[in-house]
């Protein structure tokens, strides 16, 4: 499919357009495009670079910059544990351990079958159900290290 | 289309009139804790069967924003009109949707749901920023203006001069409420004062704390009043232009400004000669990328420019030298929301609230070991023994308070002997701690301080734009030797080096995440130095 008939990208033209195509645009459109193609691969971040006339190596920059924009693909499944302080002293790096123990992966990385994203938040604001965790969008709070193992099971199965 | 006071009366009677053909009000907290127990679709749901069952006119079901007390969640409350009256229940469960229908066909009080409105919890507290949370509708403009939403705005436009609201603020002696506490009246005049054709509004929402939700609870529940702050500014500094800086995870505070911002513009209260006068003013969101360094003035400026959000030197201060190179004003939506009831009832009003150098009320996010977690409003002065054993509830279970913790990763920890200071800005600066934005931690006996210390610095390492050499090497530097005391590897000479590194870091950075890194372990060696010493080798 070309860009110029991929749905997606009318998406993504459609931010620039509305911010009139200004240099300021910058991250409004990497959020479009986000949002359209749920990671921001080189394809589109040339596309972006082009369409606003700015250099390469910028929106390279600002994508990398800032922790939101993801640059791989998720897994099928994503599981976001909160690090936030209150989740922290709650005991959640415990939870993410089991998590990264039980798929052999790091925080931030997708297992190689794409089944699933082990990520983790700076704060979700969800504070009082501390801790809390996210799982396909779905937030669970007050967990325990045996709750968090069930809900994950039942997530993939 | 509004265009004066009398506009703004004639739709606040004209809703109220609506209003009392509805006997009661149902009113669902829809904020991110009662949220993630299922309370939006719930409120959703019973919505449609009062629909169906047309007893929409007896009882009206609103999703309101953040009630406060978040342990409680879901919380509920009915409203009597006639009596202005209003029942609190918690911890409702979305199985209890049929009870609800019932309460509101055959008024059958969920009794065992009943919260107690009499303890402290509820009778200490004094809102003003949270006045509507939890009572208004975020999705309703009409509900805003019907308490009182858009005088202030058009009091100003009407009524006053720009430096007249100005004075207005001068002498309410409102502080930057991002955790500054620099004084909202001096930078306001201080752009008023400069020659410049464009000047610009920036409301700071990208609440960057982790366990701070304050600023997200005032967005989701009352955008209007952010929105009207904002307003406010512009008239009174001559900007034309508002941006308001939120963060992307924060999609239901976007949603709830976006909709604000437009029901705003529809009724003229944004827009081009507002009120009939030459004042012009409008407002656009830009989301952030999770950068907690945007939260600094000079980056966030950057990012909403859309570059990377590194800091620059200071001077030139943003009211000389802001968004695109033009005058800009920058607070924090607590402090922006504080504006319209200063302008309505006078500054003077303000200052009789709190201790004399800090004016006003303080809104905190209680979490950790803490009975009642949740969003709470209190005068400043109030200290904060009360704060956390009588509104707070306490250590839970029976456990004993160690220390509490305040501004996050660039605040510091206070042990339990000292909760006898005063809530207010110099009296935590005093102690080696922050106001902050507000997060307040509360830590039992089983924490361990240097545990905590590094948790923070290992944040600011990661949050570290890496610019200057002090922030991004110090941060890295300074969690591996923390490393080194909880693996209880530490030599004396660590002990030594880790006091001095945090010194330089906080002497050398750039900004201000770099020059306030090092606090949560200062802090914890000047009132926990035993636990540090635990962690070093003897041989």
């Amino acid at each position: 499919m070309t860009l110029q008939t991929d749905d997606r990208y009318k998406m993504v033209e459609k931010t620039m357009k509305k911010l009139g195509y200004d240099r300021s645009a910058l991250i409004e459109t990497l959020h479009t495009a986000q949002e359209t193609f749920g990671y921001l691969e080189n394809e589109t971040l040339k596309f972006i670079a082009r369409r606003l006339k700015l250099p390469f190596s910028k929106v390279y920059g600002v994508a990398t910059f800032y922790h939101f924009f993801r640059l791989k693909p998720k897994g099928k499944h994503t599981a976001v544990v909160c690090m936030g302080t209150a989740c922290y002293i709650k005991g959640a790096s415990a939870i993410l351990e089991s998590l990264e123990t039980r798929f052999g992966i790091k925080a931030g990385e997708t297992t190689e079958d794409a089944l699933i994203s082990v990520l983790t938040a700076r704060c979700v604001g969800s504070c009082s159900l501390a801790p809390v965790a996210i799982y396909d969008n779905k937030s669970v709070g007050k967990l325990t290290l045996e709750v968090a193992q069930k809900t994950i099971e039942e997530l993939i199965k | 289309m509004i265009q004066s006071i009398e506009d703004l009366e004639e739709i606040a009677n004209k809703k109220k009139c609506t209003e009392q053909s509805c006997k009661d009000e149902l009113r669902i907290c829809i904020g991110s804790s009662c949220a993630a127990l299922g309370s939006t679709d719930m409120q959703k749901s019973l919505a449609k069967t009062v629909k169906e069952k047309e007893l929409q006119k007896k009882c009206k079901v609103k999703g309101v924003g953040c009630n406060g007390l978040c342990s409680a969640a879901i919380m509920v409350s009915s409203y009597d009109k006639a009596h202005d009256k209003e029942v609190i229940y918690g911890g409702i469960e979305t199985t209890d949707e049929e009870r609800l229908l019932n309460l509101i066909e055959s008024d059958t009080e969920l009794s065992d749901k009943l919260l107690d409105t009499n303890t402290p919890f509820f009778t200490q507290q004094k809102k003003i920023v949270l006045e509507n949370a939890g009572i208004i509708d975020p999705n309703d403009i009409d509900d805003y203006i019907t308490h009182n939403g858009y005088r202030a705005l058009f009091m100003a436009i009407e009524e006053l001069s720009p430096s007249e609201v100005i004075e207005e603020v001068k002498i309410s002696g409102l502080r930057g409420r991002g955790g500054g506490g620099f004084p909202t009246g001096l930078k306001w005049e201080t752009v008023l004062k400069v020659e410049s054709s464009q000047k610009y509004i920036v409301c700071n929402g990208d609440e960057g704390d982790p366990g701070a939700f304050m600023d997200r609870a005032v967005m989701e529940a009352d955008p209007h009043r952010v929105i009207e702050g904002m307003a406010i500014a512009g008239f009174a500094c001559g900007a034309s232009k508002g941006f308001i800086y939120v963060r992307a995870e924060y999609p239901i505070a976007v949603e709830k400004l976006d909709k604000a911002i437009k029901q705003a513009r529809k009724k003229g209260i944004l827009g081009n000669r507002i009120a009939n006068s030459n004042f012009d003013f409008d407002i656009e969101i830009r989301l952030g990328g999770g950068a907690f360094v945007c939260g600094e003035a000079t980056s966030l400026v950057a990012s909403i420019e859309g570059n990377r959000g590194n800091p620059r030197q200071k001077p030139p201060h943003l009211s000389d030298y802001g968004l695109w190179g033009e005058p800009t004003i920058l607070n924090n939506v607590e402090t922006f929301a504080n504006i319209a009831p200063i302008i309505r009832n006078g500054g003077a009003w303000y200052k009789a609230i709190g201790t004399e150098k800090s004016s006003g009320t303080k809104v905190f996010a209680l979490t950790g070991h803490i009975k009642n977690t949740g969003l709470v409003e209190v005068p400043m002065g109030i200290t904060l023994r009360d704060l956390i054993e009588k509104i707070g509830g306490g250590v839970p279970d029976g456990g004993k308070l160690k220390a509490i913790q305040t501004g996050g990763p660039s605040g510091g920890c206070i042990p339990e002997e000292m909760l006898d200071i005063p809530v207010d800005y110099d009296s935590l600066k005093e102690v080696g701690s922050i106001m902050g934005s507000g997060g307040l931690i509360v830590m039992d006996e089983s924490s361990n301080m240097v545990e905590v210390a590094r948790f923070f610095m290992d944040f600011s390492k990661s949050e570290s734009c890496g610019k200057c050499v002090p922030c991004r090497v110090g941060t890295t530097e300074l969690t591996e030797l923390l490393d080194k005391f909880i693996k209880k590897e530490a030599k004396q000479s660590d002990f030594d080096l880790l006091k001095e590194m945090c010194v330089v870091v906080k002497d050398a950075s750039l900004c201000g995440l770099g020059q306030t890194a090092p606090n949560p372990v200062l802090s914890t060696i000047k009132y926990f130095e035993q636990e540090y010493l635990e962690g070093i080798k003897n041989d």
